[in-house]
C-alpha cells in the first residue's frame, strides 16, 4: 500500500513530451505577442560595448592581492574577538563549545572503537575482522545477501590498499553526520510539509545552503568549532541536510489528496494522519532522501580534510602536496567504492519489506525532487539492484533464525579481533602473491606511471588548446566584464535580468549586486563571473555532445555513464595535479577543473531530456525522411529544451562551487581570495567576503536562469 | 468460406505496377533475429518461440499487393503486428527477411540516402498519437517535411498554407499544437503528411485517440481527401466499422500472420476462420453485404422479363426496398449476365438475423 | 583463505602493549600540527616518532594550515608547531598580546623565500639570476595568463608576498600570476624543466623539491634590515628566515617530557631535505621515513633527549 506513493515522474525527467492527447481542449486562438528579446539584447550589448570603450579600465573597483578594505578589517577584528575572548562568551564558548566538545567526544569514541588505537591498547577496541563481521551481519539483516557480499568485498579492499583506518574514519564521520541529519531533517521536513508558513521561511534558507559553496564556510566554521572532527561534522551536516529536508517535505506533500480526504472522512486527527497515513506512504521517498543525504555527506566529509576532518580525504589532500596522483587516486578509489557500498546498501535496505522494487526510478526521482539537484548516485551501482530479487528468498521467520544463528560467529570474530594482532590491524599484503598488485603502493605506482605517460603524450596539444581558448575567449570576456566600470556592469546585469526574466530576477540581481559591492571584491567577482560563464558554456558544449549520444544510444550510455558517476564522487583534489600537468597553472585550468565536476550532472540531465522526447514524435519525424542531424537539431534538442535549461542552471551552480578549487590551480580572483583568506591571518575577512560574493553571484545567476527558463523553456 | 489468405481477390485489378508490393516479409524482434530466421525455430508459433528464445515474431511471412489509388486497410487485434507491418513498409523498422517494393523500387535494398529520399517524397505517415512537434507552430509542423528536404522558406510556407486550408484549419496556423483539440491536432498530422505530396499515405490508427463524433468527421475527411487527391492509402485500424467504411480491401492479421485479404463484403460474408467470424459478427451485414452474397440460383420459371434487375455489387440494404416492393424474386446481374435471384425472404434473412442479435 | 592463515601468525595483543619508553603514562597526548608542505612533515614526524618511541607519547598529527595551527594552540586543540616562517602579525597576536603561545627555539633550518628559475634557464641565460636583467628576458616569460608582459608565477595562498609591490617598485615588465597552491608551483617547475619552457616563480627553501630539481635563485636588491617596513614601497629581496618552533603555553606548563624534546630539537637543511625526499620522492610513509633517519642519526637524537 505504501508503494502507491511512488508516482515516479518517470525517467523521462523534466521534459516528457507534452502531447496531451486524451484531453480534448477547447481550442483558443491566442498568439503570444513577440517579446523581441533578441533585439533588446543586441541594443543592450551595443550600449555596453560603447560605454566599455569609453571608460575601459576606470572605476573598476579593483583591489590588490594583499589589499583589504574596512569591512575586511572589521571581520578580522570580529574573528580576533571570537578567538581571544570567545571562550568566555555564553554562545561561542558555551553553546558552540559544548556542541563541538560533544561531537568530538562521539567521534573519538567510535574512532577508538574501530579505527585508531584506543590508548593504552596499540590497536582499536575492535579489529578489522570484527568490524567486517559486524557490518556484514548488519548489512545482511537490513539489506540482504548481495549487499553483504558487496560490503564485505569493499571493506576488505580498504584493508588491502592499506587504507583501513582512514576508511573507517570517513565512514564514521559520514554515518554520524547522516544520523544527525536525519534527526534534525526529518522533523523539519515534516513540519514544512504541514505548514505553509514554515515551508515559506525555510525553503529560501535551504536554497542558500545549497548555493553557498562549501569552501566558503570552512573558515568561519573552523573559527567557531576549532579544527578537527567536530568542525568536519558540522560542515558535513550543513551540506547534507537540505536533501533530507526537501525530499521529506516532498514525500509527505505528494501523498495523494484523495487518500488524505478518505482518511479525513474516517475522522483521523492530524497526528494520526501523520503517523498512519502520510509517513508510511512517504516512506520510500524519504529513504531516497536519506540516500541522497548519505552521498552528499560522503563527498563533504572528504573535503572536510581541509579542517583536519579524519578520513580518506586527508590522504588525498596530503598527496596533493607531493603531487602524488597515484596515492590520491587509490584513496579516491576507496571513496568511490564506499559511495557504491553506501548507495547500494541504503537502496537495498529500502526495498526490503517493500516487496516490489524499482530502484532506478527511485534514485532518478530523488534527483528530480530536490529541485536543486544533488545527484551523486553511481547509477551503474544501482541499476542492477533489482536483480537481487531473483535470489531465492528466505522467509521472514527463517531469516530471523538465520540472523540469530549468524550473530554467534559475528561476536566470536569480534572477540578474536580484540585478541589477535593480525586480526586487529590489517596484515600487510604487499608481499602476498596476487593481492600485492592491488596493495596501496603498487596500485599508486601503476597509476602514477599511467598518468605520466598520458600527460607526456598530449601536453603540447593541451597547452595549445589552453593558449587559444584563453586568448580568444577568456581574455576578451574577462576584459569586457572586469574593465567595465562597476556601475556599468551593475546596470548591464540588471538590464539583462529584466529583459530575460522580468522584474523579480532584476530585484534579486539588485540585492546581490549591493551585497557584492559591499564585500569590496567587485572586480574579482567580475573576473570570476567571466570564467564561470565560459566554464558553463564549455560544460554545456560537452554535455550536449555526450548527452545526445547517451540519450540516443544505449551503448553510448553504458560506456559513458560510469565515468560520469566516478567523476561525481571523486574528490576534486585528485584531478588537480593531472590538470596542472596538462594545462599549466592558469585560468583555463581552473575552468577545466570546474568542468570535470559540472559536466557529469549536466550530461545526465541532457541525456534524460533527449530520452524523454516522445518516441512517437521521433518516429513521426523519421518517417518524414529527416537525417540524423536534422533529428537532433530540429527535434530532439528543441524538445529537450527544459532539460537543457535545467542542465545549464545546474552546470552553472556546480561550476561556481568549484571556483575555490580553481583558485588553487591558477584561477585567481574570488577562489584564490577564499583560499588565501583561509591561510593568511590578515586576509581572513577578505576571504570571508569573497565567499559571500561567490554565494551572491550564485544566487543572482540562479535566479536569472530560473526566471528566464520559466519564460522561455515552454 | 472458400476464400483463403493467399488467394488473390478479384475485384481490384493489379494490372501494371503495384503501389506497394510485399512478399515474404518477416520481422522477428530480438538480438539474434537473423540466426533464428535461418533456423527451424522460425517455424515455431509466436508463443513457443518467445518461450524458447525470448524473441517475438512481429510479422510472419506476409505477402500482398496494393494497387495505385487503392485504400488498403490492415486490421487485427492489439498486438497482431499492424504497426510493425506499416513501419516495415518504410523501413522505420528493419525487416528480418522479405521484400517491400514501392512503385517498383525495392526499399529493402536501398542505401540510406535513397531511403531518406523515398521517405521525403514518396510516402508519408499519420500516427495515432499525432507525433507533432510541440515547440513548433501549426504551420511549421505542416511545413516540416518540406523543410527537411531542403525547400526554401517561401515555397514551403505557401504549400503549408494550402494544406491548412485543405484540412480546414484556417486561422489556426500560428497556434501551437497543444492549443488545439485532438481532432484538430490530427488534421495537422494529416496536413503534414499531405504537404510533401507523396504517392502513398500510411495511417497507423490515426483516429483511435479521438472521440466517436470527431472520429466520424475525420473518416469523412479521409474519404473526401481520397476523392480529391486520389492517393494510395494504407490504413491501419482495429475498428472494423472504420475498415469497412474506408477500405477497398481489408487485410486481417493475427499474431503477425495474414488470416484473410478481401473486399469488405467478402470478409463479412465469408470469414476465413473463427477469428475473423468473431470479428465481423457484430457488423450490420445488410450495410455491407452485396446481393452477390445473398442471391440464390435461379429456379426455372421463377423470374420473367418483368421482374426488376439488380446489380450483384449492390449493397443489400440499398436493394431491399425494390425487392420487398416487388413481392417476388428479382434478377441479379453481373454486367449483362443473370447470375442469380433474390426475393423478400433472402433479404429479410440478413436484416432479421441482425435484429435478432440486437 | 590466505588472510585467515596470516591471521593465525598474529601474536596476542596483550603481549604487545605499549612499546618502548620509560615515561609512558607521564607523556600522554602530543598533538603536532602539520602544515601543508613536506619539509614541515619531516620535522613533525621526526619529533613525533622520537616522542612516541622514546617517551611513549600518544602522538597525533592534525593537518592544518599555518594560521589555523596558531589558532589551535590558542584554543588548546594543538600543542605545537614545529616549523614557523616568521608571521609577525600572528606573533603579535598570540605571543605578545594574548600570551597563549610561546617560542620554542630555532629548528636550525634557514628559510629562503624568493624568485627562482628552472636549472636549464640558468644554464642557457647565465645573467638571468640578476634582477636587473629580468626586463631583458620578459618576452620569454609571456604566457596566456600574463597579458603581454612576462609572467611571475606567484605562491601558495599561505604566504604573504610582496611580489606585486616588487614588480612595481623595481619597474619590471612583469605581471604577477596567481598559481594558487604549492602543487601548482612544483608542477609548473617540473613541466618547465622537462619541456625546456621558461618559468619565473616564487618559491622557498628548504623544500623537498630541491632534491628533485635544483632551482636557481634570482637575486633581488639585497635585503637590509627594515627595507621591507612599508609593504607598498618594498624594493628589496625577502629576509632570510631563521625558522623556529612554537608551543602552546598550556602545553609548556603541562610538564610533559615532550616539551623539552621540542625545545631541544634542531637539525640542518640537509637533514630535512633528506627526510623530505624519502617522503615525497621515494613515497615512504612519513613515520617510516622519520624512523629511518632516526636510526641513522642516533647521536643527534640523543642530544635532543638529554
Ligand atoms: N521493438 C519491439 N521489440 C520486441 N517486440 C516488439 C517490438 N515492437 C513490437 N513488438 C511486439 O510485436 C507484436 C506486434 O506489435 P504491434 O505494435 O505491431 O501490434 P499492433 O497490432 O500495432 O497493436 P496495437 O493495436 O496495440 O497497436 C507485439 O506482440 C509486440 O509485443
Ligand atoms: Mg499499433
Amino acid at each position: 500500500m505504501s508503494t502507491a506513493t511512488v508516482e515516479s515522474p518517470g525517467p523521462a525527467g523534466p521534459a516528457s513530451g507534452p502531447n496531451r492527447v486524451d484531453k480534448e481542449q477547447q481550442p483558443y486562438v491566442e498568439v503570444q505577442k513577440p517579446r523581441r528579446t533578441g533585439i533588446k539584447l543586441l541594443v543592450l550589448l551595443a550600449v555596453w560595448l560603447v560605454l566599455y570603450a569609453v571608460f575601459k579600465g576606470k572605476m573598476t573597483k579593483a583591489l590588490g592581492l594583499q589589499d583589504t578594505n574596512s569591512l575586511h578589517q572589521k571581520l578580522n577584528d570580529a574573528r580576533d574577538w571570537v578567538q581571544l575572548d570567545g571562550k568566555d562568551n555564553w554562545f561561542f564558548g558555551g553553546v558552540l563549545g559544548a556542541i563541538g566538545d560533544a561531537l568530538d567526544a562521539i567521534v573519538k569514541f567510535f574512532q577508538e572503537l574501530i579505527s585508531i588505537p584506543a590508548f593504552p591498547r596499540p590497536v582499536p577496541e575492535i579489529g578489522w575482522l570484527g568490524v567486517v563481521a559486524v557490518l556484514a551481519w548488519i548489512t545482511y539483516a537490513v539489506a540482504g545477501l548481495r549487499s553483504t557480499l558487496l560490503v564485505t568485498g569493499t571493506l576488505l579492499f580498504f584493508g588491502v590498499t592499506d587504507q583501513w583506518s582512514n576508511s573507517m574514519d570517513l565512514l564514521i564521520i559520514t554515518m554520524l553526520s547522516v544520523v544527525i541529519c536525519i534527526l534534525i531533517g526529518l522533523p523539519i521536513g515534516i513540519w514544512m510539509a504541514r505548514s505553509k508558513a514554515a515551508s515559506g521561511v525555510i525553503t529560501p534558507v535551504l536554497d542558500v545552503m545549497q548555493t553557498f559553496p562549501p569552501f566558503c564556510y570552512l573558515a568561519p566554521l573552523a573559527l567557531f568549532f576549532g579544527i578537527g572532527p567536530a568542525c568536519a561534522m558540522v560542515l558535513t551536516i550543513i551540506y547534507a541536510l537540505p536533501p533530507v529536508v526537501r525530499i521529506t517535505e516532498h514525500g509527505i506533500r505528494s501523498v495523494s489528496p484523495t487518500t488524505i480526504e478518505a482518511a479525513r472522512s474516517l475522522g483521523l486527527t492530524r497526528q494520526q494522519m501523520l503517523r498512519q497515513v502520510q509517513l508510511p506512504m512517504a516512506k520510500r521517498t524519504i529513504v531516497v532522501g536519506i540516500n541522497q543525504c548519505t552521498m552528499a555527506a560522503l563527498s563533504m566529509a572528504t573535503i572536510a580534510a581541509l579542517v583536519n576532518g579524519p578520513g580518506l580525504g586527508k590522504v588525498v589532500v596530503s598527496a596533493l602536496q607531493t603531487l602524488n596522483v597515484g596515492v590520491a587516486s587509490v584513496s579516491a578509489l576507496c571513496i568511490v567504492l564506499m559511495a557504491i557500498m553506501l548507495d547500494r546498501t541504503t537502496t537495498a535496505a529500502s526495498e526490503r519489506g517493500q516487496g516490489r522494487s524499482n530502484v532506478g526510478s527511485a534514485s532518478g526521482m530523488g534527483v528530480m525532487l530536490t529541485g536543486v539537484v544533488l545527484e551523486r548516485l553511481p547509477r551503474w551501482a544501482t541499476e542492477d539492484a533489482g536483480r537481487g530479487q531473483r535470489l531465492p528468498r528466505v522467509t521472514a521467520a527463517g531469516r530471523g533464525f538465520l540472523l540469530a544463528l549468524l550473530f554467534v560467529p559475528a561476536v566470536v570474530l569480534v572477540l578474536l579481533s580484540r585478541q589477535q594482532l593480525n586480526l586487529a590491524t590489517f596484515p600487510d599484503v604487499s608481499e602476498t602473491p596476487v593481492l600485492k598488485w592491488i596493495s596501496g603502493p603498487q596500485l599508486a605506482k601503476g597509476i602514477n606511471n599511467f598518468t605520466d605517460w598520458l600527460v607526456s603524450g598530449v601536453d603540447t596539444y593541451t597547452i595549445w588548446i589552453k593558449d587559444h581558448i584563453t586568448m580568444w575567449f577568456i581574455d576578451p570576456l574577462q576584459s569586457l566584464l572586469s574593465d567595465s566600470p562597476w556601475w556599468l556592469m551593475a546596470l548591464v546585469l540588471l538590464a539583462l535580468a529584466y529583459v530575460l526574466g522580468g522584474w523579480q530576477p532584476a530585484a534579486y540581481t539588485l540585492a546581490c549586486e549591493v551585497i557584492i559591492y559591499f564585500t569590496g571584491v567587485w572586480n574579482d567577482t567580475m573576473v570570476t563571473l567571466s570564467m564561470t560563464l565560459i566554464a558553463t558554456v564549455m560544460t554545456m558544449l560537452v554535455a550536449v555532445v555526450l548527452g545526445v549520444a547517451m540519450g540516443r544510444g544505449r551503448k553510448a550510455d553504458l560506456i559513458i555513464r560510469p565515468f560520469l558517476d566516478a567523476f561525481q564522487v571523486i574528490p576534486p583534489f585528485v584531478y588537480l595535479v593531472p590538470a596542472l600537468a596538462l594545462f599549466g597553472a592558469g585560468r583555463f585550468t581552473a575552468i577545466v577543473a570546474a568542468m570535470a565536476y559540472s559536466v557529469p550532472i549536466a550530461t545526465k540531465l541532457v541525456a534524460d531530456g533527449i530520452r524523454g522526447v516522445s518516441p512517437t514524435t521521433v518516429e513521426a519525424v523519421r518517417s518524414t525522411g529527416s537525417t540524423r542531424w536534422q533529428m537532433i537539431s530540429k527535434v530532439q534538442l528543441p524538445m529537450a529544451r527544459e532539460s537543457l535549461v535545467l542542465a545549464t542552471n545546474q552546470g552553472l551552480l556546480y561550476v561556481l562551487s568549484m571556483v575555490v578549487i580553481g583558485g588553487m590551480v591558477g584561477g585567481g580572483s574570488l577562489g584564490y581570495i577564499v583560499v588565501s583568506g583561509f591561510s593568511q591571518d590578515q586576509l581572513f575577512g577578505k576571504g570571508l567576503a569573497a565567499g559571500v560574493a561567490i554565494a551572491a553571484l550564485g544566487v543572482m545567476l540562479d535566479r536569472i536562469a530560473r526566471y528566464a527558463a520559466a519564460r522561455y523553456g515552454r | 468460406m472458400t476464400l483463403t489468405a493467399d488467394q488473390p481477390t478479384s475485384d481490384t485489378s493489379t494490372s501494371g505496377e503495384a503501389a506497394v508490393h510485399v512478399s515474404g516479409l518477416w520481422k522477428i524482434f530480438g538480438p539474434k533475429a537473423d540466426a533464428i530466421m535461418k533456423s527451424d525455430d522460425a517455424q515455431l508459433s509466436r508463443k513457443d518461440l518467445q518461450e524458447k528464445t525470448g524473441h517475438v515474431v512481429g510479422i510472419r511471412d506476409v505477402s500482398f499487393d496494393v494497387a495505385p489509388g487503392e485504400v488498403f486497410v490492415v486490421m487485427g487485434l492489439s498486438g497482431s503486428g499492424k504497426s510493425t507491418l506499416v513501419r516495415l513498409l518504410t523501413r522505420l523498422i528493419e525487416p528480418t527477411a522479405g521484400v517491400v517494393k514501392l512503385y517498383g523500387e525495392d526499399i529493402t535494398a536501398m542505401g540510406d540516402k535513397a531511403l531518406l529520399d523515398t521517405r521525403r517524397r514518396r510516402v508519408s505517415m499519420v500516427f495515432q498519437h499525432f507525433g507533432l512537434l510541440p515547440h513548433r507552430k501549426v504551420i511549421d509542423n505542416i511545413a516540416f517535411g518540406l523543410e527537411v528536404r531542403g525547400e526554401a522558406k517561401g515555397g514551403r510556407r505557401n504549400r503549408a498554407q494550402e494544406m491548412v486550408d485543405l484540412v480546414g484549419l484556417s486561422g489556426y496556423e500560428n497556434n501551437f499544437p497543444d492549443q488545439l483539440s485532438g481532432g484538430m491536432q490530427q488534421r495537422v498530422g494529416l496536413a503534414r503528411a499531405l504537404a510533401s505530396d507523396p504517392d502513398i499515405l500510411m495511417f497507423d490508427e490515426p483516429f483511435s485517440a479521438l472521440d466517436p463524433l470527431i472520429r466520424r468527421d475525420m473518416q469523412n475527411e479521409v474519404i473526401r481527401l481520397h476523392h480529391e487527391v486520389g492517393k494510395t492509402m494504407v490504413f491501419i485500424t482495429h475498428d472494423l466499422a472504420e475498415a469497412l467504411k474506408l477500405g477497398d480491401r481489408i487485410l486481417i492479421m493475427r499474431d503477425g500472420e495474414i488470416i484473410q485479404i478481401g473486399t469488405p463484403d467478402e470478409v463479412v460474408a465469408a470469414p476465413a476462420d473463427e477469428y475473423v467470424r468473431d470479428f465481423v459478427s457484430d457488423v450490420p451485414k445488410s450495410h455491407v453485404l452485396t446481393l452477390k452474397w445473398v442471391m440464390r440460383a435461379e429456379q426455372p420459371g421463377e423470374v420473367d422479363a418483368s421482374s426488376p434487375v439488380l446489380q450483384a455489387g449492390q449493397i443489400v440494404r440499398d436493394a431491399a426496398r425494390v425487392v420487398i416492393d416487388h413481392h417476388g424474386p428479382c434478377r441479379v446481374v453481373d454486367g449483362d449476365k443473370v447470375v442469380g435471384v433474390v426475393d423478400e425472404e433472402d433479404i429479410l434473412r440478413v436484416v432479421v438475423a441482425e435484429e435478432g442479435l440486437q | 583463505m590466505s588472510l585467515g592463515l596470516a591471521a593465525c601468525g598474529g601474536g596476542d595483543i596483550s603481549d604487545t602493549t605499549t612499546a618502548g619508553g620509560d615515561g609512558g603514562a607521564s607523556c600522554g597526548d602530543l598533538r603536532i600540527a602539520v602544515n601543508p608542505w613536506t619539509g614541515y612533515v619531516s620535522n613533525a614526524h621526526v619529533i613525533g616518532q622520537v616522542a612516541k618511541e622514546k617517551l611513549g607519547c600518544n602522538v597525533t598529527y592534525p593537518d592544518v594550515k599555518e594560521e589555523v595551527g596558531w589558532q589551535g594552540m590558542a584554543d588548546g586543540s594543538i600543542d605545537t608547531i614545529v616549523e614557523n616562517w616568521g608571521h609577525p602579525d600572528l606573533v603579535k597576536k598570540y605571543i605578545d598580546d594574548a600570551g597563549t603561545v610561546e617560542d620554542a627555539g630555532l629548528t636550525g633550518n634557514d628559510g629562503i623565500i624568493g624568485w627562482y628559475v628552472p636549472p636549464w634557464m640558468a644554464e642557457k641565460y647565465p645573467d638571468i639570476t640578476n634582477w636587473e636583467n629580468l626586463n631583458k628576458y620578459a618576452d620569454l616569460f609571456k604566457t596566456s595568463e600574463s597579458g603581454g608582459k612576462g609572467q611571475l608565477l606567484d605562491g601558495d595562498p599561505s604566504y604573504v608576498t610582496n611580489d606585486e609591490a616588487l614588480v612595481k617598485n623595481l619597474k619590471l615588465n612583469y605581471q604577477v600570476v596567481v598559481g594558487g597552491s604549492e602543487a601548482a608551483l612544483i608542477q609548473s617547475f617540473r613541466s618547465a624543466e622537462e619541456n625546456k619552457t621558461p618559468l619565473l616563480a616564487y618559491f622557498y627553501e628548504p623544500q623537498w623539491f630541491f632534491d628533485e630539481l635544483a632551482l636557481v635563485h634570482v637575486d633581488l636588491p639585497k635585503y637590509t634590515e627594515g627595507c621591507d617596513a612599508d609593504p607598498a614601497k618594498v624594493a628589496c629581496d625577502y629576509p632570510p628566515y631563521a625558522l623556529n618552533k612554537l608551543i602552546s603555553t598550556k602545553f609548556a606548563d603541562s610538564g610533559s617530557p615532550a616539551v623539552d624534546l621540542i625545545k631541544n630539537f634542531t637539525w640542518t637543511n640537509e637533514d630535512q631535505n633528506l627526510v623530505s625526499k624519502y617522503i615525497a620522492e621515494d613515497g615512504m610513509d612519513p613515520d617510516d621515513a622519520a624512523q629511518k633517519w632516526i636510526d641513522d642519526n642516533p647521536d643527534k637524537v640523543d642530544a635532543w633527549l638529554s
